[in-house]
């Protein structure tokens, strides 16, 4: 973690712009007590404070769900549209074209992107709209009293006894085959993973997938489910462990040779991956493939950062998008003149 | 999209016909109650379901007035000629970005991608307007930013956008309720007031969207109102009926929500006719609800084969009703 890195400065009460945790907190959660949801958004909370990110420069963005709920409970000086279910990437698409120095943060949930939704989310990802793009997954709709979603298991089991016919869609495995630049998957019981996690993909340049699994502790938290804290725990399989270095700390990063990788993003923050079971390398695409294909087939759920391409080039890049937000552009630079119309009137004639 | 970056300020648009805007009309609802700019350009062609999707008609007139669940109103601009689409191309975004709403621009078929003549498209000289708009700057003025609190009196509140660092100026954008300070909220009163307000904001459109614009002819007192396309034919019709001794006059209506200048058109004429080219008289049923109890004087000519409407179809339609016969 990047505190154990920066062994000077241990855990700050404020942060280099002097705020302390409780001013990037929101407003108090409506959820249930115990739901995963809430350990993501104080995850959240505790990353941007870390890195001591000015909250106007964000914009939040969410669907509709018990997930997309979420964007009130954190960050309560930045931004936030709670939009429409399944289209919020189609929101997040014109917020970032219109002002492209907006850093968004977008909570989505499985029912959002990956029932509703997919068809936004598969073209979001293949734009690479720089989003930190959050799926708070729980394989079930709380808000509609606990159905599955397509993010459920084969053969996992609702609480009443029903029993989940159809494979899971791996949002994850998807990203990965459209070419996302950044994809993770992380549990919200693990804050120690989740908050680097959230770092890194803060500092992607396109889109950052980061699902969490995060239990519905109301509809699927029981016996039989493979969302519950109890089944993620036990089969959680952790690639590394993860750490996360903010460009502007400056700090040389060490690497002991053999035991963890270093992946350095464009902006100079570092992202440090420290062995465990296995080499991992998350950098190969393929390699990626492989680790969700084996954690379907052995049922465990893999952890980690499963790869980046820290060379991403973001949908406003590729249209070569003005720096300055849109809404600042005056009628000088917005309206051509009248000889320019003249010229056409007279091309049209 | 459109509604993303409209939130974040800058001025979006996006143009599609009727299945495009059944598919998203969700979207419609939030722009109206979440007060999001955005213009949708919609080139009708005839429905319902896939219908006939190269032909021609003005079908959608009822479905983007009101569209979304619940109570809804939606500004809605007609123009009838090319040179009038390019004028509407600024016209809608002031009005989307005055009153903080949704603006549909309803061409046609007909008009969307045939080839029209045209006189030459004058220069636009009047500046944007932006609306309501606080910056940083502007809100340390006022001391006090609520997003939905209604200052002016005119429905129309003040919004600020993403990126302003004013300590006030962010607020949560959202389709479910919220009160002034855009919090979210169920109380009864909360809901009631918010949406009685959206009304005062759509009254207060009333009467600066464009005016309908009035043809009068000596001694007439027959009406006909149209818009869009039915407009072409119009001048034909009329100089036919004018040869039968039928004097016309003629208003075209230019935007929705309607005002009183229709109420008095028909108030001054004995027998109005209304034009269009769908088949349940749609513009006439919104005219009946804004104008209150006129439908003994008004006469629906409906053409709806997905055709462009013709001077014929008008000219007889009037003389079958007031008796003339229309020499060629």
């Amino acid at each position: 973690m990047s505190d154990s890195k920066a062994p000077a400065a241990p855990s700050p009460k404020t942060n280099r712009l002097g705020l302390v945790l409780q001013d990037y907190r929101g407003a108090k959660s409506t959820l249930c007590a115990g739901c995963g949801h809430d350990a993501i958004s104080a995850a959240i909370t505790q990353a941007f404070f870390e890195l001591g990110v000015d909250q106007h420069d964000v914009a939040k963005l969410s669907g509709i769900g018990c997930s997309s709920k979420t964007p009130a409970y954190f960050l309560g000086r930045s931004f936030g549209f709670n939009s429409v279910h399944g289209r919020m990437p189609a929101v997040a698409t014109g917020t970032n074209l219109a002002n492209r120095q907006l850093r968004l943060v977008a909570v989505s949930g499985d029912g959002d992107s990956a029932s509703i939704g997919l068809g936004q989310f598969v073209h979001f990802l293949r734009r690479n709209v720089r989003m930190l793009y959050v799926i708070e997954n729980n394989g079930v709709y709380g808000l509609t009293k606990g159905q599955f979603s397509a993010t459920a298991d084969v053969d996992s089991v609702l609480k009443h006894g029903t029993r989940n016919d159809l494979e899971a869609i791996d949002t994850c495995g998807l990203a990965v085959e459209l070419g996302c630049d950044f994809v993770a998957r992380s549990f919200s019981g693990d804050r120690k993973q989740l908050v680097p996690l959230i770092k890194a993909a803060a500092a992607h340049g396109g889109t950052a997938l980061l699902d969490v699994i995060s239990p519905c502790v109301t509809f699927n938290d029981h016996d039989g489910s493979t969302k519950s804290y109890k089944y993620t725990r036990e089969h959680d399989w952790a690639l590394h462990e993860i750490g996360f270095v903010p460009g502007y700390e400056n700090v040389d990063v060490e690497i002991a040779a053999g035991e963890t990788k270093d992946v350095e993003l464009p902006d100079g923050s570092h992202i440090t991956l420290k062995k465990l079971d296995e080499d991992y390398d998350p950098t190969d695409r393929l390699e990626a493939q492989r680790v969700l294909h084996r954690a379907r087939e052995e049922r465990k759920i893999v952890t980690g950062l499963l790869y980046v391409n820290p060379e991403s080039r973001s949908f406003a890049d590729a249209l070569e998008m003005v720096d300055r937000p849109l809404a600042q552009l005056g009628e000088d630079d917005l309206r051509p003149g009248a000889a320019d119309l003249a010229a056409v009137m007279d091309e049209l004639k | 999209m459109v509604v993303g970056a409209g939130w974040a300020g800058a001025r979006a648009m996006t143009s599609t016909s009727g299945p495009g805007i059944s598919l998203m009309s969700e979207f419609a609802g939030l722009s109206y109650y979440a007060e999001v700019p955005a213009v949708i350009w919609d080139i009708q062609r005839v429905g319902p379901s896939t219908g006939l999707p190269t032909r021609t008609a003005q079908g959608d007139v009822s479905m983007v007035a009101n569209l979304s669940h619940g109570d809804t109103e939606h500004i809605v601009l007609l123009p009838a000629t090319v040179e009038e689409c390019f004028r509407c191309g600024q016209e809608a975004f002031d009005l989307a970005e005055e009153f903080q709403t949704l603006v549909f621009v309803l061409s046609d078929l007909d008009l969307g991608m045939n080839q029209w003549m045209s006189d030459p498209f004058e220069f636009a000289e009047p500046p944007y307007r932006r609306g309501k708009v606080l910056d940083a700057e502007a809100i340390e003025k006022v001391g006090k930013f609520e997003r939905y609190r209604d200052v002016d009196g005119d429905g129309v509140p003040y919004r600020t956008l993403p990126g302003n660092p004013h300590p006030q100026a962010a607020y949560f954008c959202r389709g479910s309720g919220h009160d002034e300070a855009a919090a979210y909220s169920e109380s009864a009163e909360v809901y009631q007031r918010n949406l009685d307000r959206l009304a005062r904001k759509l009254d207060t459109a009333r009467d600066r969207v464009p005016a309908p614009v009035l043809d009068a002819m000596e001694g007439a007192t027959i009406g006909i109102i149209a818009f869009g396309t039915s407009d072409a034919p119009m001048k034909e019709a009329r100089d036919m009926l004018s040869a039968a001794g039928v004097a016309t006059d003629y208003l075209r209506l230019r935007a929705l929500p309607l005002n009183d200048a229709v109420t008095e058109f028909i108030d001054g004429h004995e027998h109005v006719f209304v034009v269009e080219q769908n088949r349940d008289a749609q513009m006439a049923g919104l005219i009946k609800l804004h104008c209150g109890d006129v439908a003994h004087k008004l006469t629906s000519l409906l053409h709806y084969d997905g055709l462009p409407i013709h001077a014929r179809f008008i000219a007889d339609g009037v003389t079958a009703k007031v008796g003339q016969k229309v020499e060629v």
